[in-house]
């Protein structure tokens, strides 16, 4: 099992704490799931928010100040009146509370933090948007988990110090790991039991938290999952499990921070598809691979996977590196084509999305973001 | 290959034989590497993560048996 990346799986919860005489301050949904993914470990080594110095050299050079590979700023912005020095209780709206030791504000350039994170300005990227509605100051410090929030989906809600016990009695040593935004169509179950012939267990995580419009809803992508896993997987081979943190768009730089979260976790493979974390046309569709050469370093394997399609001729689903046939006998799956025959009661054929699968989506009035 | 400015960064210099120097010349021609310092940093990441060790994460029976039993409650574990 690879060590948490830094070395050292990162563990700051203290339930004993009070926080009846310091001042507290409301945070989003997003903001309390990433305290306690700081606080569990699953963004080890972070210990808390980023302070300039880290938040400068993973801007500029995608590391931190101690060279460590880490993509995405994990910040806190804030710009009311707290000061160097204080300590507060940040009280999530899921009932999460943490006390955030305030060590440094400071100032951003949210053009170059936009420029630098999502390669672009576009204010029509979900990622600049957010970005854009941020406050001026980011806030650096320490956090101590006081209390866990209560969640819908907290039965998949499983801590690194948790999966690594469990890969550990399940006898699995090569764990490769799955990230989702979607419902699992026929090309994704091809992906993931290609690479788990080559490994002892799949680690299915989902990303629960803030996704863009028309983005399937949590709760259909895990009962989607649970059917495919139930019908179509052996039940010792695979692990579903959420994460909780929002989607950033962030493309390929998010690709690097996913495969460094699940290393965390303990898996010692990522699967890395084709526009990994992308949105629109902002990225190419392997640019996402690309971007791994840059760190050899990181200490979770990155299985790279091109689309995989049906093949008319082939009589089954194939990948452009197996199939010799000509495109005309390729059937692709379309994300978009799926969506709309689901949206208009139509069920996939057999060739696109498992029955069992798409009979759970179609019992849902509305399955998609509003 | 590297990202961002590399004024922004902290660097310092680590001299190397000239003949290896030139050997890593001649390696890094038509690749992605830029500098020879960029492909030494490279490979010296590699190797060091390559020796990275993990400090054992210290659970009492009892508590690695909790953890165990929440897994079998929400039948992660038979």
């Amino acid at each position: 099992m690879p060590a948490p990346h830094g070395g050292k799986l990162i563990r700051r919860v203290d339930g004993n704490k009070n926080i009846d005489d310091i001042e507290k301050i409301k945070v989003s949904r997003d903001l309390a799931h990433d305290l306690e993914n700081i606080a569990y470990g699953v963004f080890s080594p972070l210990e808390g928010f980023m302070c300039r110095e880290d938040f400068e050299s993973v801007l500029h050079h995608m590391r931190l100040a101690n060279d460590l590979p880490w993509t995405i700023p994990i910040v806190f912005d804030f710009d009311d009146s707290i000061k160097e020095g204080d300590e507060v209780a940040l009280v999530g709206e899921n009932g999460t509370v943490a006390i955030m030791n305030i060590e440094e504000i400071y100032s951003y350039d949210k053009k170059e933090y936009a420029e630098k994170v999502f390669r672009t300005t576009d204010i029509a990227h979900p990622g600049v948007k957010k970005l854009t509605e941020m406050k001026e100051k980011l806030v650096g410090g320490k956090i101590t988990l006081v209390k866990e929030g209560k969640e819908e989906f907290d039965k998949y809600y499983l801590k690194p110090y948790e999966t690594r016990i469990l890969f550990k009695e399940k006898g699995w040593r090569d764990i490769v790991a799955f990230q989702t935004r979607n419902v699992p169509h026929i090309g994704h179950e091809y992906v993931q039991k290609t690479a788990l012939t080559f490994v002892d267990g799949i680690f299915i995580n989902p990303i629960i938290g803030k996704k863009k419009k028309g983005d399937f809803k949590d709760e259909v992508i895990l009962k989607a999952y649970d059917a495919l896993i139930e019908h179509y997987y052996l039940k010792d081979r695979a692990v579903l499990a959420i994460l909780k943190t929002e989607m950033r768009y962030a493309g390929p730089r998010e690709a690097i921070f996913h495969a460094i979260v699940r290393k965390n976790f303990g898996c010692t493979h990522f699967i890395v598809g084709r526009d990994h974390a992308g949105v629109g046309n902002y990225y190419g569709p392997y640019d996402a691979h690309e971007i791994f050469n840059e760190f050899p370093d990181l200490g979770i394997t990155p299985i790279f996977f091109k689309s995989f399609f049906y093949c008319k001729k082939c009589g089954g689903v194939v990948n452009e590196k197996i199939c010799p046939h000509d495109k005309e006998h390729h059937v692709y799956y379309s994300g978009t084509a799926i969506r709309k025959m689901l949206m208009n009661g139509e069920m996939p054929p057999e060739t696109m999305m498992r029955k069992e699968v798409a009979e759970i989506i179609m019992s849902y009035d509305n399955p998609f973001v509003d | 290959m590297t990202e961002g400015k590399e004024e922004k960064g902290k660097y310092t210099t680590v001299s190397i034989p000239t003949p290896l120097a030139e050997k890593i010349k001649k390696r890094i021609e038509g690749t992605g590497f830029n500098s020879i310092s960029s492909y030494v940093t490279y490979v010296l990441r590699e190797l060091l993560a390559s020796m990275e060790e993990e400090e054992e994460e210290a659970f009492s029976k009892e508590d690695e048996e909790k953890i165990k039993e929440r897994l079998r409650a929400l039948g992660y574990l038979d």
